[in-house]
């Protein structure tokens, strides 16, 4: 789960982390106001859960609280495309009004899971305030690396490397340390997937800030966070992915026309490898998961039926926890309640796929079965 | 022979009393497996089934039922602490079927088995089967396997039942099939898996299924490329995935070029294994193989 700047700025400060003096928006007036309180000029920010934002005008400075209206009233309703946002972006509906800062010096700090570690890691760059994506295929020699043992944690004589790797100034030195020993605490505290402080900047007078702050919450283990669940902005997701997160079953929007339900994540990644094989495109992946009852199914079955780019509909089912009636009960169900018609192409295997299929075969949906993957794929290009 | 289960397999299940438990320990013994004791604090005393004694603690169905394999439903939460307590009890062989478990719990469980005399299997996985053996730790359909001298590995459930399922059509056994998980911090690798099979001389070839995120099946190549002395058949999944989404497994995410699926079949055809075109073509693949082996 994502969190807004704002947001994960809240728990920087929270940890004694200095964040700029700043002000949340939500209309043009409200930012108007933040301005002028800041003594008329300050930096704008879209609320976005997508990085990129610099480079399409979701920041900008403005130098009179009159500007920041203006300004304010063209980012706020609009949707904001980055590049990492699909075509229709995501929409801005809070601006982070914030005090204007003396840059001396960017950096970049960050932790995250490093499965060949088996850890957490902390990456530091002194080419702060850049995209580390870029940093790192350019100038890999500028990104340092540092793995933290979970048992002993954060240790001094790291932070001090860290300190002297990224060249800070005797003056600043020991508050940069206690940021990496407050930024590992909140990864773990809050079971982090991603913290990232880019830029962390040093200031004329030597203060240490976070100008920017990126947090990402482990999805499995948010039952321990109920706090932080309360963070989430549903607004900033693909609705049909959110619909489908609410409903527990794992579902990621595509492109294609063809919906399909799976059970299990890897066939169901095998089942779009084998569909687009076949010359058609995937709607969607979706796993249904193991333990699934009709309903379940159904609601599955009709979150790809509201979609309106779906034009054909693929069901690969592996009968092993979740039988073939059961699946074959929820997509009748499904399509019954949608009084949906898309032609339909079943392939099951496994416990009570005789019963299954004779459900389908007496609903009256227009469907074929298939026994194997390829003829599935084979039916479904020319299911149309 | 096979890897990691054999006659002598003596298994318990912790979390015997919960739903998922008492399903898949029922399928267990329904399979011929040895399932020897039910672990659930506060519930020992009891009989599963008027026939497996359910003890309050691991170390107590190790010492009185002579456990020697766990097999874990607890919901995600208490995970860590059932995969600890086998680790304590001095339980060799542990799989962790639960879903779901946060990735903070693994790093912590991921340094207390190191140099440890323990394998763990999972989380988030379908388990191990030896159909030879007749002995299944696990959620998979027993009914689908037969014996033979091919081994699978996965990181997943359906699609390994998948490559079984092609495999078993084809009139080919295999000798064990080990799904080793889909999250991101896993206790046994590709790496170990494929050792095994190296190792195990009623093994002739490996059927390899891996997926996008990570880069363990680059090490995997590495392996087989250096190491292995039997055929590997490779298939990785995802290739139509996009970039920084989850698809389902907590592993499955494409972050940074060595992910990717194409980056992972370029390091497996490299390394000499021989790559599976579609997810279609797993048990036809195989046959070409042992064909042409002999």
């Amino acid at each position: 789960m994502k969190l807004h700047e704002y947001q994960a700025k809240a728990i920087l400060s929270r940890y004694g982390i200095k964040i700029p003096l700043g002000h949340v928006a939500s209309s043009p007036q409200e930012a108007q106001a933040a301005t002028q309180a800041m003594g008329g000029k300050a930096v704008l920010k879209a609320q976005v859960h997508a990085g990129g934002r610099g480079k399409v005008g979701g920041v900008k400075v403005v130098q009179s609280p009159d500007e920041a209206l203006q300004v304010a009233q063209a980012m706020l309703g609009k949707n904001l495309v980055t590049n990492q946002t699909g075509a229709s972006g995501v929409p801005v509906n809070s601006l982070l009004v914030e005090e204007l800062a003396d840059i001396k010096r960017e950096l970049y700090i960050a932790i995250t899971i490093d499965r060949g570690f088996r850890g957490p890691v902390m990456i530091i760059s002194a080419a702060g305030g850049m995209d580390i994506e870029e940093v790192s295929s350019t100038r890999p020699e500028d990104i340092h690396t540092e793995p933290i043992e979970p048992i002993l944690g954060l240790m001094p004589f790291q932070t001090r490397r860290l300190v002297q790797k990224l060249g800070i100034e005797p003056a600043a030195a020991r508050s940069a340390a206690q940021v990496m020993t407050s930024l590992y605490q909140i990864f773990v505290e809050n079971d982090c997937s991603l913290v990232e402080i880019n830029p962390l900047i040093i200031t004329g007078d030597g203060q240490v800030i976070a100008l920017d702050a990126k947090m990402d919450l482990e999805d499995d283990s948010l039952f321990r966070h109920a706090d932080l669940h309360e963070l989430r902005d549903r607004s900033q997701e693909d609705q049909l992915e959110a619909e489908a997160a609410d409903l527990d079953i794992a579902y990621v929007n595509l492109e294609g026309d063809v919906g399909c339900l799976v059970n299990g994540a890897g066939l169901a990644m095998a089942t779009l490898d084998v569909t687009n094989a076949a010359g058609a495109a995937p709607a969607n992946f979706l796993d249904v998961g193991g333990g699934a009852t009709d309903e379940k199914v159904a609601q599955a079955v009709e979150i790809i039926l509201s979609d309106p780019k779906v034009k054909r509909v693929l069901v690969n089912v592996f009968g092993g926890i979740l039988r073939c009636d059961v699946a074959a009960r929820g997509v009748v169900i499904a399509y019954q309640r949608r009084n949906s018609n898309l032609p339909l192409v079943v392939r099951m295997l496994g416990t009570n796929l005789e019963e299954g299929k004779s459900i389908l075969s007496e609903s009256g949906l227009n469907v074929t079965f298939a026994d194997t993957l390829t003829e599935a794929a084979q039916a479904i290009k020319q299911a149309i | 022979m096979g890897i990691l289960l054999n006659q002598d397999s003596r298994i318990m299940v912790q979390g015997i009393t919960g739903k998922e438990g008492s399903f898949h320990a029922r399928a267990c013994m329904a399979y011929g497996t040895k399932v020897v004791a039910g672990v659930t604090p506060g519930k020992g005393g009891q009989l599963f089934d008027d026939e497996v004694p359910v003890y309050d603690s691991v170390a107590e169905a190790v010492a009185r039922a002579g456990a020697n394999v766990s097999l874990i439903f607890v919901p995600p939460p208490f995970a860590a602490d059932a995969i600890a307590e086998s680790v304590d009890a001095g339980v060799p062989l542990i799989a962790c079927i639960t879903e779901g478990v946060p990735v903070q719990d693994m790093v912590k469980v991921a340094r207390y088995i190191e140099n440890k005399p323990v394998r763990l299997i999972g989380p988030n996985c379908p388990g191990m089967i030896n159909p030879g053996a007749q002995c299944k730790v696990g959620i998979m359909p027993g009914a689908i396997h037969m014996p033979g001298r091919v081994g699978v590995v996965s990181r997943s459930g359906t699609l390994t039942y998948e490559a079984v399922g092609q495999l078993t059509a084809l009139g080919i056994g295999q000798s064990s099939c080990v799904g080793i998980g889909g999250d991101p911090i896993i206790g046994t690798s590709f790496v170990e898996i494929l050792g095994l099979y190296n190792d195990d001389p009623d093994t002739d070839m490996v059927v390899f299924i891996g997926e996008i995120g990570g880069n363990m099946e680059q090490e995997a190549a590495a392996f087989i490329g250096e190491k292995m002395n039997k055929p590997v058949c490779a298939l990785i999944v995802g290739a139509t995935a996009p970039p920084g989404k989850r698809m389902g497994h907590a592993g499955a995410i494409i972050t940074g070029e060595s992910a990717t699926a194409a980056s992972k079949v370029k390091a497996l055809r490299e390394a000499g294994a021989t790559i599976i075109p579609t997810p279609a073509d797993i048990g036809v693949t195989a046959q070409q193989m042992l064909q042409a082996m002999g």
